[in-house]
């Protein structure tokens, strides 16, 4: 049976990046479809009518939701290559813990680090480094979070690398200067393919961060 | 290492805590159930979950497992002999599992629990009916993945069953101080039919806390301060 692999998305998503990644780690072809999120499309509202959030993944025409959910379903259907969780499942917990922990907390943070200012954003700030210093701390001196392979939690942080420069524009500050293990742990993700092909350009991205922020009325 | 003692660090009130506890009696694993006091943590609580400090969590031998859900995953796959599977057997059945109880978790329980926190008779009412939409989306979804069978898993219960059911516990609760019905045979009867289901089953049974003493509990948690 042939596989039809279809990826709704859009560009600057860090939650769209992970899929990203995963399908092109197991070299699996898809089409990508960007939508605008201000005219989201008939397939995208059909697909998923809970959240009408993309990513949306459509494997053979059936849809899966939410960007973890898709990186263990990628894993999970092309087991042949490249295995994004471990084996162990003590491991596998600990994994799902903190790419948990990364979608329950780091996005509302890093949103008030760009999209707000004075004390909101100076709280906002302390709170995303205090984040980052947590799984800074969790990665050690291991070079990925699983231990030396490249896996589930990597791909759940790295899509937040391409928004750091953004992060520090507005935010006035440096995030190798407070997390330097983590800088160095993210450029070692660049260097994998799936990555920098999964990827934008940061300058892009904090070229679409100014534009956002003029759009709420920020600067 | 699947022979190592457990033990299940919770709260009898928590839904969470209800999650591992029914998935460790479904594979027959005897534990140890360590009870929080309300309103302290103790120091095991913050040594074995330090980055969320929350219950419930789970300690295989020395090893602590966070995250009622992930727990349930991780007791499905280390005692993966013991039992029926909790977790669906297709990658796409298992995904839509995660997506239905994440739903649960991020909207459906708020949703649930603004019905509690509401002020004044129009905040009740669109709060309820907020949550009589969400509750027809799982009445499809249970139709959907039941494929006829009594479960959200098929014949047994699984990871969904799981999920949704250890929210039943606050649902009657809530239906108790509302005064108002949101899952019956009329409105979800599907939902209905299964509900009474996992309520029944001898791994759920001694769980299960009991309505009254919700509804009177969380009187107490949510109890507006004198004005």
């Amino acid at each position: 049976m042939a596989n039809e692999v279809i990826l709704l998305d859009f560009w600057p998503s860090m939650f769209g990046m992970r899929t990203r990644i995963a399908l092109r780690e197991k070299g699996v072809d898809f089409e990508y479809r960007e939508e605008n999120l201000r005219d989201k499309s008939p397939l995208l509202l059909q697909m998923n009518p809970v959240h009408k959030k993309i990513p949306v993944l459509i494997h053979n025409g059936k849809p899966v939701c939410e960007s973890s959910i898709q990186v263990q379903y990628i894993d999970e259907s092309w087991s042949h290559k490249n295995p994004i969780l471990p084996s162990d499942p003590y491991q596998r917990a600990q994994a799902r813990f903190w790419v948990d922990f990364i979608d329950k907390k780091m996005y509302e943070a890093q949103r008030k680090v760009w999209a707000s200012k004075g004390e909101e954003q100076e709280t906002g700030k302390k709170e995303f480094i205090e984040l980052l210093k947590i799984l800074e701390s969790e990665l050690g001196d291991k070079p990925y979070f699983g231990g030396d392979d490249f896996g589930y939690v990597d791909i759940g942080l790295i899509g937040f690398y391409t928004w750091f420069p953004g992060y520090e524009k507005y935010g006035n500050f440096s995030i190798e200067a407070e997390c330097p293990k983590l800088i160095a742990w993210a450029k070692r993700c660049m260097q994998r393919e799936s990555v920098a092909k999964s990827l934008p350009d940061s300058e892009k991205v904090t070229q679409f961060i100014a534009d956002l922020r003029k759009a709420f009325g920020v600067e | 290492m699947a022979s190592e003692q457990v033990k299940v660090i919770g709260a009898w009130a928590s839904p969470f805590v209800m999650r591992p506890r029914v998935a460790l009696n479904l594979k027959s694993i005897p534990y140890e159930f360590l009870e929080e006091t309300f309103g302290s943590k103790s120091e095991l609580l913050l040594k074995s979950n330090p980055v969320q400090k929350k219950i419930p969590v789970l300690l295989h031998g020395d090893k602590p497992v966070c995250e009622s859900s992930i727990i349930v995953e991780y007791i499905d796959e280390t005692w993966s002999t013991s039992g029926p599977s909790l977790l669906p057997s297709t990658p796409y059945d298992r995904a839509i599992a995660r997506f239905w109880a994440s739903y649960l978790d991020e909207k459906w329980f708020r949703s649930l629990r603004s019905i509690l926190k509401a002020e004044g008779e129009e905040e009740k009412k669109a709060a309820i009916a907020q949550v009589e939409e969400e509750n027809s989306f799982i009445e499809k979804a249970f139709i959907d993945c039941s494929k006829g069978k009594a479960f959200f898993n098929g014949e047994h219960i699984g990871y969904l069953d799981i999920a949704f059911g250890s929210f039943l516990g606050w649902l009657r609760a809530t239906e108790l101080l509302s005064g108002h019905k949101l899952v019956d045979e009329a409105k979800t009867p599907s939902l209905s039919k299964w509900a009474e289901q996992f309520c029944n089953d001898p791994a759920v049974k001694p769980v299960m806390p009991d309505t009254a003493k919700l509804a009177e509990f969380a009187k107490k948690i949510f109890a507006k301060p004198p004005a």
